[in-house]
């Protein structure tokens, strides 16, 4: 039975149809486990226990004939700043080492009551603040595609273990592209949904409304299914939009695309972008010009002021979220402290890592009596200009084309002392957070020497249906080879 | 020269809601420490507030009872702040857009109407609570009273005395009493007030330097809070040393009876307010701010205007029945047990005030039924006892909370109104004392005041009164 290339979807149909136990299936994802993380580094805890226990659990519920969920079986992990109940959640970060939440986060929940088996919490940049998962204090995460060059950020550790082939689903979070540019770091698929679609409740918040979690996957389908089980209204989030789906997004995949009309910005094909990067583009278009797709060419002129609003808003709400770790209820605590001050003055500056103290720092000047007209409400403006830049690109187009990244793969420590040049990399992708769009990165090629390269389809409000959609087809006409390196030695 | 006060106050009132305002928790004061906690309120991280449409509506009573304009759109903001009792490290709270603005209450000090007018109401959520030890260098937290629903009214700075402030403050405390948004019990914290205080040359429009003071109790601790800073900030102008006048906190001492400097400007908080992201904005639709006013309860104007209508009470007495609610509806209780008005008034006004001052116990804590006191009154009226033994057995019944009839059967404090049985005491007492019956007979009147004592005191006190008076007399002059 070949388990490794396995998609969710696969692996659910061995489980019902009994060909492989949830014991035998989660089994196997350990074991994947065991073999690669010496490589790839992608977990941050593996729970081996909890998973077999979840596992017997289905099995016994198979046996009995009682209903089980859409992803019965399938063994999943989740980025280790979403709660589980009892099992640790760090942020990848000191601070909260020993933090074992007393409750789950919505999506754990929804992902086990559909009956997928968590098999582990997967690395990230230290509370998701980078792009290449260097900043957690507790591992680098390796590319599955080359070991010497990093998985992105910061849900790295989810892509990484996608790609990796040890699970077919991980969840991510994307504040400013953290789903999508580890997915096209990585090969795999990664949906960054509408804001609002998916409940925020027990997601560690890094800037509240800019989170979103979201699946990454092996392909469009599975990417599909996962969202089935995540989309919806959740009383614990107010964020949460009053939106059920009414049909599955798996529903019309393989309609044809004839008549879809996309966008191209111009600022999205301009000089800077790496020419591997640029060629898969305009391969992109023209694949999809041949499916019967209408691309034309438009202008986003406040493109370029994204990543300075975004960088402010997302400090500013950082700021002001991380405040509560001081060392008081949980979490770190310094060995020594004479008084309340210097309590939370040492919990802070010991257990938080330099990238979250910079966003800190650069939050709270920018929220400041006299500086928050300057900063703060002037990105909050320029937030609204963005949004209705998209509005007026959807009442024409169905979705808009673009890069995920600007760069290939970085290579490890490539980028760590220069953090401005590392959030210029966040370029194609923060604009989405900020006008709360869905979006959606799919392996459209490679470069020359073998890396993945991602491309990116940003849709209307709640219009994730034609991102999987387009997405599907355009995947099932290329029909990349996505099995990693790591992957395949694993199939040996 | 002449100096002129000016005050304006803070309000902070805990909503009347079952549960928190961002959590199921309930609000219950009084439980064990840390018992009515989760996740949401201790703001472990990860989890979200969402807020309790219990808490817009009663704020828009408060408003709208508060005579303010509601607003249609308000929303909800971060307060930013490290402090152990609060465990988000900031408080949901309004910021420029509260949820009600405008607004006024009358007051009224020695016989002076006033409108004083307010500026807005915000939601927000209350903090924890710091419990420190007596012994060891310790601090435990006490995080029950975080995510209690508040209202912070916020007064103009119309108040000239610090005894404007406190009729202020009771007119506000009533207002929310009788629309049934929160209980106000200042002993319980569930009612809180800051002050705002400066002085200025009578006749200067520009305010000067303010400073605000903290951590007031009680409304006898208002008056002296704000009489003791008017006195410090008046000496220090008086003596040249206006400059010694700056902008800053003070918190007050009640056991020491001073204010000490907590915070001055330059070391004020920046509370980096900004809109809460977890939230979204506030939205009431007018018809629900109509629905909600048309629903609104009697309010104490409206009372007090109808006490002196159907009761025919003075001014005063009505002050003091509508200036609380347990007061009122007790009266109004009483009233309707069958007493007749001005007697259930003066009972209430009288020994009921008394005995509460002297227990210490406030008035919606007071033991009694309002059957009792009718009942107490029906005695008296009736003459089966005395007044003066009417007040002994209201003592007892608020005491010990029993019927009035019982108390007079078990302490046998019946009035003796059967004629045989005084007229036979009459008697004895005249052959007792033929010194003083030849007085009275000699013209001496004041000899009847020393029989009268001479048969009270042979009847243990249980003698009507006005019977014996009567019967003494017939039988001197027979």
């Amino acid at each position: 039975m070949n388990t490794t290339t396995s998609t969710m979807q696969e692996q659910h149909h061995q489980f019902i149809t009994r060909q492989a136990s949830a014991r035998e299936l989660t089994t196997a994802a350990l074991e994947r486990i065991a073999v690669t993380e010496p490589k790839v580094k992608a977990y941050l805890t593996v729970c081996d226990a909890a998973a077999l226990e979840q596992a017997d659990r289905l099995d016994r519920q198979l046996a009995a004939g009682e209903p089980l969920g859409p992803l019965a079986g399938v063994p999943v992990a989740l980025k280790d700043n979403m709660c589980t109940d009892g099992i640790l959640t760090t942020c990848a970060s000191k601070m909260l080492a020993d933090f074992v939440p007393p409750y789950d986060a919505t999506v754990t929940t929804q992902l086990q009551a559909a009956g997928a088996v968590i098999v582990g919490k997967t690395n990230l940049d230290e509370f998701a603040m980078g792009s290449t998962t260097e900043n957690s204090a507790y591992q680098v995460t390796a590319n599955p595609w080359d070991l010497t060059r990093v998985p992105g950020g910061s849900s790295g550790g989810s892509a990484a273990a996608v790609a990796a082939g040890t699970v077919s689903l991980a969840l991510g979070s994307d504040t400013g592209g953290s789903i999508r540019q580890p997915a096209a770091f990585c090969g795999v698929v990664g949906l960054k949904p509408t804001y609002g679609l998916v409940s925020r409740y027990g997601l560690i918040a890094f800037a509240s409304s800019l989170d979103q979690i979201g699946p990454m996957t092996k392909n469009v389908k599975d990417c599909a299914l996962a969202l089935d089980v995540l989309a919806g209204h959740d009383r614990r989030d107010a964020s949460s939009l009053q939106y059920a789906p009414t049909a599955s997004y798996t529903a019309g995949l393989e309609a044809p695309l004839t008549g879809m009309k996309a966008a191209f910005p111009k600022e999205y094909r301009q000089e800077g972008i790496d020419p591997e990067i640029r060629r898969v583009m305009e391969e992109t278009a023209a694949t999809l010009e041949s499916l019967g797709m209408v691309i034309e060419e438009v202008s986003l002129p406040y493109s370029d002021a994204g990543l300075s609003a975004y960088y402010l808003i997302s400090s500013a709400e950082a700021s002001s979220n991380l405040a509560r770790f001081d060392g008081i209820r949980y979490g770190y605590r310094p060995e020594t402290f004479e008084n309340l001050e210097e309590l939370m003055l040492k919990t802070r500056s010991e257990a938080f890592g330099s990238e979250v103290k910079r966003r800190i720092m650069l939050g709270t000047y920018a929220l400041s009596s006299g500086y928050y007209d300057a900063y703060y409400h002037r990105a909050q403006l320029l937030r609204n200009q963005i949004r209705e830049q998209f509005t007026g690109i959807f009442s024409t187009y169905d979705l808009v084309l673009g890069p995920v990244t600007p760069a290939l793969p970085y290579v490890q420590g490539e980028k760590t002392d220069n953090p401005l040049e590392m959030y210029l990399g966040d370029i194609f992708t923060v604009d989405v957070n900020l006008a709360g769009l869905p979006a959606l990165s799919l392996p459209g090629g490679f470069s020359k020497s073998g890396l993945p390269v991602g491309v990116q389809f940003i849709g209307g409000h709640l219009q994730e249906s034609k991102l999987l959609h387009v997405a599907y087809q355009l995947e099932q006409t290329l029909g990349l080879d996505l099995t990693s390196p790591v992957a395949k030695e694993v199939l040996k | 020269m002449k100096w002129e006060t000016v005050i304006g106050l803070e309000i902070h009132a805990e909503l009347d809601t079952k549960t928190k305002i961002f959590c199921d928790c309930p609000t219950a004061f009084g439980a064990a420490p840390n018992q009515h906690t989760c996740p949401v309120c201790m703001g472990l991280p990860g989890t979200l507030p969402v807020l309790n449409q219990a808490v817009v509506d009663m704020a828009v009573k408060a408003g709208l009872a508060l005579g303010c304009e509601v607003q249609t759109v308000s929303k909800m903001d971060r307060k930013n702040y490290f402090y152990p009792d609060l465990p988000k490290a900031y408080q949901i709270s309004q910021y420029d857009l509260p949820i009600c603005t405008g607004g006024s209450v009358e007051i009224e000090v020695n016989g002076e109407k006033k409108t004083i007018r307010i500026h807005r109401i915000h939601i927000e959520e209350d903090a924890g609570k710091l419990i420190h030890d007596e012994y060891e260098p310790l601090s435990y937290i006490d995080y029950n009273r975080v995510g209690v629903p508040l209202i912070e009214i916020v007064s103009e700075a119309d108040m000239r005395s610090p005894e404007e402030a406190v009729a202020y403050l009771r007119a506000v405390r009533a207002v929310l009493q009788y629309a049934g948004v929160s209980d106000c019990r200042m002993e319980q914290g569930s009612l809180r007030c800051d002050g705002n205080i400066s002085l200025r040359p009578y006749g200067q429009e520009a305010l000067n330097e303010k400073v605000e003071l903290k951590n007031i109790n009680s409304f006898k601790e208002l008056q002296k809070a704000l009489e003791k800073e008017e006195k410090r900030q008046m000496e220090l102008y008086s003596f040249g040393e206006g400059h010694k006048v700056v902008q800053e906190t003070r918190r007050w001492d009640a056991a020491k009876g001073r204010t000490i400097s907590m915070r001055t400007k330059e070391d004020a908080h920046d509370y980096r307010y900004f809109p809460e992201p977890d939230l979204k904005p506030i939205l009431i639709p007018e018809a629900a701010i109509e629905a909600a006013r048309s629903t609104l309860p009697e309010l104490p104007a409206a009372k007090a205007a109808r006490f002196s209508e159907a009761y025919g009470l003075t001014p005063k007495e009505i002050a003091i029945l509508t200036g609380e609610k347990a007061l009122s509806r007790f009266f109004e209780e009483t009233v309707a047990a069958g007493a007749g008005a001005k007697a259930a008034a003066n009972w209430i006004l009288g020994d009921l005030l008394r005995c509460l001052k002297e227990t210490d116990i406030e008035a919606e804590d007071q033991p009694l039924q309002a059957v009792q006191l009718a009942k107490l009154i029906e005695l008296v009226e009736a003459g089966t006892i005395s007044g003066t033994v009417g007040k002994e057995v209201f003592q007892e019944m608020y005491d010990t909370g029993k019927d009035p009839e019982a108390i007079v059967e078990e302490k046998g404090l019946k009035q003796i109104s059967g004629s045989g049985e005084l007229a036979a005491i009459i008697s004895q007492v005249l052959a007792a004392n033929p010194a003083s019956v030849e007085d009275y007979h000699s013209g001496k009147k004041q000899a009847l005041g020393f029989l009268m004592g001479q048969v009270m005191k042979a009847t243990g006190g249980q003698a009507n009164p006005k019977m014996a008076k009567e019967m003494l007399e017939k039988a001197l002059q027979a």
